[in-house]
C-alpha cells in the first residue's frame, strides 16, 4: 500500500477511535496520538523526499500511485507528492498538532468537536496528496462542510451568519470549480482525470481561455481573492480558535495550491491570457487588505484582513509566473500558514481569558500574561517581515521573483505590492502598542493568569517552526524550487509580457463579439 | 347505424373531463375520489374499446381494464381509509383544510 | 581571520541565552553574561583591526578585502542569492571597532544606570540583539545581507525605545521610529530589487560590464537605497523619529541613536561608494543637498530645545548631515583629487561615535543625578559632578571643533573637502559648524553653570555617578583626546591607498575662529545666572522661537499625513467600502436568493388540486407545442 494513504487512513482511524472514546481524557488521548502520528509521518516524508531528490530522481512526483475508482469517468484515487505538496503536508500536520493543543480545554461537546475537526484535517490532507482532479475536488468538499458546523456550533459572535456566509461563498466557488474541472476533463479528450497525465494532453487554447478563469476563481475564493474575500473576516472572527488556525493556516492555502497545480499547470495558455486581469485583482487584495486592517478594532478582524493581504500576495506571486516568484508564493503559503495560526492561537487564548477581542478594552497585557504577549510580539514581527522569521524569507522571494518581469505593468504592480510591508508594520505595531504595552486599568484583567502548559506547547511549536523557516530557508526553498520548475516552465514560454493588458482586452472583446455572434445565431 | 369506435370514445372523453373538472373543483375528498374513479373508468372504457375495434385478436386491452378495475377498487379502499382517519383527526375532509403535512 | 565569526556569534548566543533564560537569572548574572560576551567581541574586533591593518599591502597599495566566511542563505536563481558572510575590509573593520567599543562601554555603563530596573535582563538581551544585528550589518558581504541586518537593527531599536513599555510616550516613540524607518526601507528594498535585477548580483562589487549596461537604472537604484539610508540616518524629512526615540533609556540613545545605528545610512553610502562615483554621480549631488539642509535645519532646532537629550539628538542629526555632505562632495575615487570627503566622512563617523556616545552617557549620568531631562532642573551642576563635568566639556570641545580634540581634525577634513567641491557648500558648512559650537555650549552652560535650580538641588542633592558609570566616560574622553592623532588616512581612504592627513591652514584657521566666536557668544549669553540677551532674543522673535522649538512643525506635518491621510482618507473609507459595498453585495445576493424563494413559495401550496391544475396546463401546453411543430 502506498504510504501516502496513511495521511487519509490515520484521520479515519482517529475518527473511529474518537467515536469509541469515552470521556474527555479518552478524546484528548486519541487526538494527541493521532496528531503526533500525522506530524511524525509528515516529518518523515519531508526527509524521505529530500533523500529521494538527492538521489537524483528525475520524475516530477514522489510515491505516485493510482487506483481506479470509477472507470467510466476515469476517476482514480491517485496520489503522489512533489516538493510543494510535501511542505503543505508538513504545514497541515503542524497545524493539526498545535490546533489540538490549542483546543485542549474546549467545552462543550468536546468529542463531537474533535470528530469534525479530524474530518476537516482529513479533507485537507487528502487534498494535498491527491493528483486526481476529482479526488482533489472531493477532499476539498470534505474539508468545507465540517467548517460550517464547527463555526455554527462552537463559534462566537454572529456565528450562524458567519458560518452560512462562509459556506455559501466557498460553495459558490466550488461550483465554478466543478465546471472548470469538467471543462478540463472534456477539453483534454475525456480520457483521464490525473493531473500529471492531463498535463501531457493538450487542451485547446479556446477551452483554456474559458475554463481558466472558472478554476482560478473557484480556488481564488478560498484564497481570499478580492472581491471574494468577505467571508474571511466574518468567518475567522466567529470560528473557534483551532478552526481559525486550520482555516487560515491551511484551508486558505488550498486555494493557492489549487490555482497553481490545477489552473496554471493544466491551462498555461489560459493563464497567459488571464494573468494580467487577475494580477490586478491580487494587487488590490494585497494593498486593500493591509489598509483595511489598519482601522479594525477586533483582533480577529485585524488578522483576517491581514490574511487577505498575505494570501493575496500568494496569488500575486503565482501570477507573476517566474520561477522565483512561484517559489516565493509557496514559501509565503507556508510562512503565512504558520504565523497566522500562531496569531489565531494567541488571540484565542487571550480571548479565552479576557472575553473580549476589542483592542480598545485591552491594555497592558505584557505584565499580566507575559508568555502570551511575547508570543504575540513574535507573531507580529513575523507578520511584518522581520528577518530571521519566516515572513521575510517568503516576501523577499516573492518580490525578487516578481521584479524579474521587466515590463512596466508588472513593475508597477510589484512596487504597489511592496508598500504593503509598511502598512503591515502600521497595523501590527498599532495592536502591539495598544493591547500589550501600557498599564492595565481593568481590575478583572489584572487577575488573569498566563498560558497553561497545553497552550505553551502550541505556541512554542509554532514559534519554533516560524523561526526555523526564517533562519534556515535554503532547504525549503530548494525543495520548492525544483518542483515549481515544471509548472512554471510550461507557463513562462507562453507569456507575452510587453502588452499583456492590451492582449487580454482585445481577446476579451473578440470573445464577447464571438459570444454575441453565437447568441444571435441561436436566436 | 353501426356502432363504430366514436360512439364509445365520446362518452369516454366526456367521462374523463367530467372527472378532471370534478378533481379540480371539488373541495370534498369524497368528491375528488369519485372524480378519480370517473377518470379511471373512462380509461378502462378506452382500453376495452380500442382492443375490441383495433386489435380484435388480442386480449391485452381487456386485461388492462380488469387491472384498472382491481386497482381502482384497492385504491378506493385505501383512500376511504385515509379519509376516515383524516375525518377523525380534523373533523372534516375538505381539501383546503388538509395542509398539516406542508412545512 | 576565521575568528571574526565569533564576533557575530557571541552576541547572538548571549541574546538567545538571555531571552530564553534571562528571567530566571539574577540581574547581576544577566548583565555579566551580556557584558562579558561583548568584552570578548571588543577584544576580537580590536585584534582583527590590528591584524588586518598590519597585513602586507597589495601591489597597488590597497589592503585586500577578505571573506573568511560566506554561505548561501537563500537562493533565488543561479546568480541571485542572499549570502550570509563576513567581509573584512578597511571600512568594515573600522565599523567593527566603533560598534564593539561603544557597545562595550554602554554595556558597562548600563550596570549602573539601569540598576534595579524591572526588566534588567530583557534590557541586556535587547542590547545583545542590537549589537549582533549591527555587527552583522557592518560585515555584510552583499547588499541583501545588509538589508537583513538593517531590519534587525530597526526592530531592536524599536524594542529598546519601547523598553519602558508602560509609558505612553515610549510606546508612541517606538512605533514612530519603526514605521518611519520602515517606510524609508521600502525605498531601500526597491533599490535592492533594481540593483539585483540590473546587475544580476547582490554583491557590493558587481562586474564593470553589468554596471555599464545599467545606464540610468543605477542612479535610480542608488537613490532609492539612499532613501532607506536617509530614514535610518534621520535625514530631513525622515528625521522625525530620532528626537522622539530619546524616550528610550539613555545608554540606548548613546549606542543606537548616536553612535552606531544612525550612521548606518552613511555606512551604506560609503559601502557603495565606488558605484556612486563611477555610475551615479548625480545621486551624490542630491546627497550633498539633503545632507547640508538637514545639518542646517537640525542645528537651528538644537539651539532652542530645552530637553538635553533632544538637543543631543538634533546635534546627532546635524553631524550625520556633515558626514553625508562629506560623502556627497566627492568627485573621484582618488583621495588627492576629490575623494578626500570619503576619508573625512569615515573619520568623522569614528570620532563622532566616540564623543557623541560620551555626550549621551554624560547626559545619562546627569539625568541619573537629577531625575529629569529638562534643563530647567539643572544648572550649576559642576559643583556636584566633577567627572561628568570634565568629560562632558571635552566632548563639547571636540564637537565644536577645538584642537587638539578629535572632532577638530575630522571636521576640518570635511570642511576642506567641501571647499574643494564648491565655496558655497564650504561656507555653509562652516557656518553650521559655528552653530554647532554655539548650541553645544549653550547646552553645556545650561547644565553645569548658568541658572541653578537651587530649590530642587537642596531637596535632592545631585551626586556624582558610581565608578561603573564614570569609567566609560573617562575611557571615551580619553579616546576623544587622542583620536585626532590617529593617522586615519592610512587605514581608510576612498581608493584604499595610504593618504596622509594634512591640515589646510586656511580652512583650519577659519573654522577655529568661527568656533571660538560661537563659544564666546554662548558664554556671553548663557554662562551667568542672568541671561538678558537670550531672554531678549526670545521676546523679540517669539514666532521664530516657537517654530524652532516645535521643530518647524515637521511632526505636525507627518501626523497630518499619517492620521489624516492614511487613517481617515484611505483606511476608513476602504474599511467602510469593504463592509458596506462588497460585503453588502454578497449579502444582497444571498438576500435575493432568499427573497425569490419567499416569492415563489406560495406556489408550493400543498394543495394537490392546484398542483394538478398546473400539471394539466403543462400537458396542454406541451401537446399544443407538439401539434404546432
Amino acid at each position: 500500500m502506498n504510504i501516502l494513504s496513511l495521511f487519509v487512513l490515520i484521520p479515519l482511524l482517529m475518527l473511529l477511535a474518537l467515536w469509541l472514546a469515552r470521556g474527555v481524557k479518552g478524546v484528548r488521548g486519541v487526538m494527541v496520538v493521532g496528531a503526533s502520528a500525522l506530524l511524525a509521518l509528515a516529518v518523515w516524508l519531508t526527509f524521505a523526499y529530500l533523500q529521494w531528490r538527492r538521489g537524483g530522481a528525475g520524475e516530477e512526483m514522489f510515491l505516485t500511485d493510482s487506483l481506479m475508482w470509477y472507470a467510466p469517468l476515469h476517476i482514480c484515487y491517485a496520489v503522489g507528492v512533489d516538493g510543494i505538496s510535501v511542505v503543505m503536508l508538513l504545514l497541515s500536520a503542524i497545524i493539526v498538532f498545535t490546533g489540538t493543543f490549542a483546543s485542549w480545554r474546549l467545552q462543550p461537546m468536546t468529542k463531537e468537536y474533535f470528530l469534525w475537526f479530524t474530518l476537516l484535517s482529513l479533507g485537507v490532507l487528502g487534498f494535498f496528496i491527491s493528483t486526481d482532479l476529482f479526488t482533489m475536488f472531493m477532499f476539498y468538499e470534505v474539508a468545507l462542510i465540517p467548517m460550517y458546523l464547527l463555526i455554527g456550533v462552537w463559534g462566537s459572535g454572529r456565528k450562524e451568519y458567519a458560518a452560512m456566509k462562509l459556506t455559501l461563498m466557498l460553495m459558490g466557488g466550488s461550483a465554478f470549480l466543478l465546471i472548470g474541472i469538467l471543462g478540463i476533463y472534456y477539453g483534454a479528450g475525456a480520457e483521464t482525470m490525473n493531473v500529471l497525465e492531463l498535463a501531457k494532453a493538450h487542451i485547446p487554447a479556446e477551452v483554456q481561455h474559458i475554463f481558466f478563469p472558472l478554476v482560478f476563481l473557484g480556488f481564488g475564493v478560498l484564497g481570499a481573492l478580492f472581491p471574494f474575500h468577505t467571508w474571511s473576516p466574518d468567518g475567522h472572527a466567529s470560528a473557534p480558535t483551532a478552526v481559525s488556525m486550520l482555516h487560515a493556516g491551511v484551508l486558505m492555502k488550498l486555494g493557492g495550491y489549487g490555482c497553481f497545480r490545477v489552473a496554471m499547470y493544466l491551462m498555461p495558455e489560459g493563464a497567459a491570457m488571464w494573468g494580467d486581469v487577475f494580477l490586478i485583482l491580487t494587487t488590490i487584495s494585497v494593498v486593500y487588505g493591509a489598509f483595511s486592517a489598519v482601522v479594525q478594532t477586533d483582533l480577529k478582524y485585524i488578522n483576517a484582513y491581514s490574511s487577505v493581504s498575505h494570501c493575496g500576495l500568494v496569488l500575486f506571486a503565482l501570477l507573476m509566473m517566474t520561477r522565483v516568484s512561484c517559489t516565493g508564493a509557496i514559501l509565503q503559503m507556508l510562512s503565512h500558514g504558520l504565523m497566522t495560526a500562531l496569531f489565531f492561537a494567541l488571540i484565542g487564548m487571550i480571548y479565552g481569558r479576557t472575553h473580549t477581542r476589542d483592542i480598545r478594552q485591552l491594555r497592558g497585557l505584557m505584565k499580566i500574561m507575559p508568555f502570551l504577549a511575547v508570543g504575540y510580539v513574535v507573531a507580529g514581527l513575523a507578520n511584518l517581515g522581520l528577518p530571521g522569521l519566516s515572513g521575510f524569507v517568503a516576501e523577499m522571494t516573492v518580490f525578487v521573483g516578481s521584479f524579474e518581469n521587466a515590463d512596466v505593468f508588472h513593475r508597477t504592480c510589484t512596487i504597489i505590492a511592496t508598500t504593503s510591508i509598511v502598512i503591515t508594520a502600521v497595523y501590527i505595531l498599532r495592536v502591539v502598542g495598544r493591547i500589550l504595552y501600557g498599564t492595565c486599568t481593568n481590575e478583572a484583567h489584572l487577575k488573569l493568569t498566563d498560558a497553561t502548559w497545553d497552550e505553551r506547547v502550541a505556541v512554542i511549536c509554532l514559534i519554533a517552526a516560524v523561526a526555523g523557516l526564517g533562519l534556515a530557508p535554503w532547504w525549503v526553498s530548494d525543495m520548492i524550487n525544483v518542483s515549481v520548475d515544471p509548472i512554471v516552465s510550461r507557463v513562462a514560454s507562453l507569456l507575452t509580457f510587453n502588452d499583456g493588458v492590451s492582449v487580454v482586452c482585445s481577446d476579451l472583446s473578440r470573445m464577447m463579439a464571438e459570444w454575441a455572434g453565437c447568441a444571435g445565431a441561436m436566436l | 347505424m353501426e356502432l363504430n369506435l366514436l360512439y364509445y370514445l365520446v362518452p369516454g372523453t366526456v367521462m374523463m373531463f367530467c372527472g378532471v373538472y370534478g378533481f379540480f373543483t371539488r373541495r370534498s375528498l369524497l368528491a375528488v375520489l369519485l372524480s378519480v374513479e370517473l377518470m379511471l373508468n373512462a380509461v378502462n372504457i378506452n382500453f376495452a374499446v380500442f382492443n375490441r375495434f383495433l386489435f380484435p385478436d388480442a386480449l391485452e386491452g381487456h386485461f388492462f381494464s380488469l387491472f384498472g378495475i382491481a386497482i381502482s377498487a384497492a385504491e378506493t379502499a385505501v383512500a376511504i381509509a385515509i379519509m376516515i382517519n383524516v375525518y377523525r383527526n380534523l373533523n372534516g375532509i375538505n381539501t383546503d383544510d388538509i395542509r398539516k403535512l406542508k412545512g | 581571520m576565521e575568528y571574526t565569526l565569533y564576533i557575530l556569534l557571541l552576541p547572538a548566543l548571549s541574546f538567545l541565552l538571555l531571552a530564553l533564560a534571562g528571567m530566571k537569572m539574577g540581574h547581576r548574572t544577566a548583565g555579566l553574561i551580556g557584558t562579558l560576551s561583548l568584552a570578548i567581541v571588543a577584544v576580537l574586533s580590536w585584534w582583527a583591526a590590528a591584524e588586518y591593518f598590519t597585513m602586507p599591502r597589495q601591489a597597488d597599495g590597497t589592503l585586500a578585502a577578505l571573506r573568511p566566511y560566506n554561505v548561501e542563505w537563500l537562493p533565488f536563481t543561479d546568480t541571485l542569492h542572499i549570502d550570509m558572510g563576513i567581509l573584512v575590509d578597511p571600512l568594515s573593520v573600522l565599523m567593527l571597532v566603533v560598534v564593539s567599543t561603544v557597545s562595550l562601554m554602554v554595556h558597562i555603563y548600563s550596570f549602573g544606570y539601569m540598576k534595579g530596573e524591572r526588566g534588567f535582563q530583557r534590557y541586556y538581551a535587547f542590547l545583545s540583539l542590537f549589537t549582533f544585528a549591527m555587527l552583522g550589518l557592518v560585515v555584510a558581504t552583499n547588499i541583501f545581507q545588509m538589508y537583513v541586518f538593517w531590519e534587525l537593527v530597526g526592530v531592536s531599536s524599536y524594542l529598546l525605545i519601547g523598553f519602558y513599555y508602560t509609558k505612553p510616550e515610549a510606546i508612541a516613540a517606538s512605533k514612530k521610529a519603526f514605521i518611519v524607518t520602515r517606510f524609508a526601507d521600502l525605498g531601500f528594498l526597491i533599490g535592492i530589487l533594481i540593483y539585483g535585477y540590473v546587475l544580476g548580483t547582490y554583491d557590493f562589487s558587481p562586474s564593470e560590464q553589468s554596471l555599464m549596461q545599467g545606464g540610468l537604472m543605477m542612479p535610480a537604484a542608488l537613490g532609492l537605497m539612499f532613501v532607506g539610508g536617509a530614514g535610518k540616518s534621520a535625514m530631513f524629512p525622515l528625521h522625525i523619529w530620532l528626537p522622539d526615540a530619546m524616550e528610550g533609556p539613555t545608554p540606548v540613545s548613546a549606542l543606537i541613536h548616536a553612535a552606531t545605528m544612525v550612521v548606518a545610512g552613511v555606512y551604506q553610502v560609503a559601502r557603495l561608494f565606488p558605484i556612486y562615483i563611477g555610475f551615479a554621480p548625480q545621486t551624490l549631488h542630491m546627497i550633498v543637498a539633503v545632507g547640508a539642509f538637514t545639518a542646517f535645519y537640525a542645528a537651528t532646532v538644537a539651539c532652542v530645545q530645552t530637553d538635553i537629550k533632544r538637543v543631543l539628538a538634533f546635534s546627532t542629526i546635524s553631524q550625520i548631515g556633515f558626514m553625508m555632505v562629506a560623502l556627497g562632495v566627492c568627485t573621484s575615487a582618488d583621495p588627492h583629487e576629490g575623494g578626500l570627503g570619503y576619508m573625512a566622512s569615515m573619520y568623522h563617523l569614528f570620532t563622532h561615535a566616540m564623543f557623541k556616545a560620551l555626550l549621551f552617557l554624560g547626559a545619562g549620568s546627569i539625568i541619573h543625578a537629577v531625575h529629569s531631562n529638562e534643563m530647567s532642573t539643572m544648572g550649576g551642576l559642576h559643583k556636584y559632578m566633577p567627572v561628568t563635568h570634565i568629560t562632558f566639556l571635552i566632548a563639547c570641545l571636540a564637537i565644536a571643533g577645538i584642537p587638539p580634540f578629535s572632532g577638530f581634525f575630522s571636521k576640518d577634513e570635511i570642511l576642506a573637502a567641501c571647499f574643494r567641491y564648491s565655496d558655497v557648500v564650504g561656507w555653509v558648512m562652516t557656518v553650521i559648524a559655528g552653530m554647532t559650537a554655539f548650541y553645544m555650549f549653550r547646552l553645556y552652560y545650561g547644565i553645569f553653570w548658568g541658572k541653578e535650580n537651587k530649590a530642587l538641588h537642596e531637596a535632592h542633592r545631585p551626586h556624582e555617578s558610581p565608578f561603573v558609570m564614570t569609567f566609560p566616560l573617562l575611557f571615551l574622553a580619553l579616546v576623544t583626546c587622542v583620536a585626532g592623532f590617529i593617522p586615519f588616512g592610512h587605514f581608510v581612504s576612498s581608493d584604499g591607498t595610504i593618504y596622509d592627513i594634512h591640515i589646510e591652514p586656511s580652512v583650519a584657521a577659519v573654522s577655529i575662529i568661527v568656533a571660538v566666536v560661537a563659544i564666546l557668544l554662548a558664554t556671553g549669553m548663557y554662562f551667568r545666572e542672568r541671561q538678558p540677551v537670550a531672554v531678549m532674543l526670545q521676546r523679540r522673535f517669539p514666532r521664530l522661537h516657537e517654530a524652532a522649538y516645535r521643530r518647524f512643525y515637521m511632526d505636525e506635518v507627518w501626523l497630518f499625513v499619517t492620521k489624516r491621510i492614511i487613517f481617515r482618507w484611505v483606511s476608513r473609507p476602504l474599511a467602510w467600502f469593504d463592509r458596506h459595498v462588497i460585503d453588502q453585495f454578497f449579502n444582497f445576493t444571498a438576500w435575493g436568493a432568499n427573497a425569490t424563494a419567499e416569492e415563489i413559495q406560495p406556489m408550493q401550496s400543498g394543495n394537490i388540486q392546484s398542483y394538478t391544475i398546473w400539471f394539466f396546463v403543462g400537458i396542454i401546453g406541451i401537446a399544443l407545442f407538439m401539434l404546432a411543430f
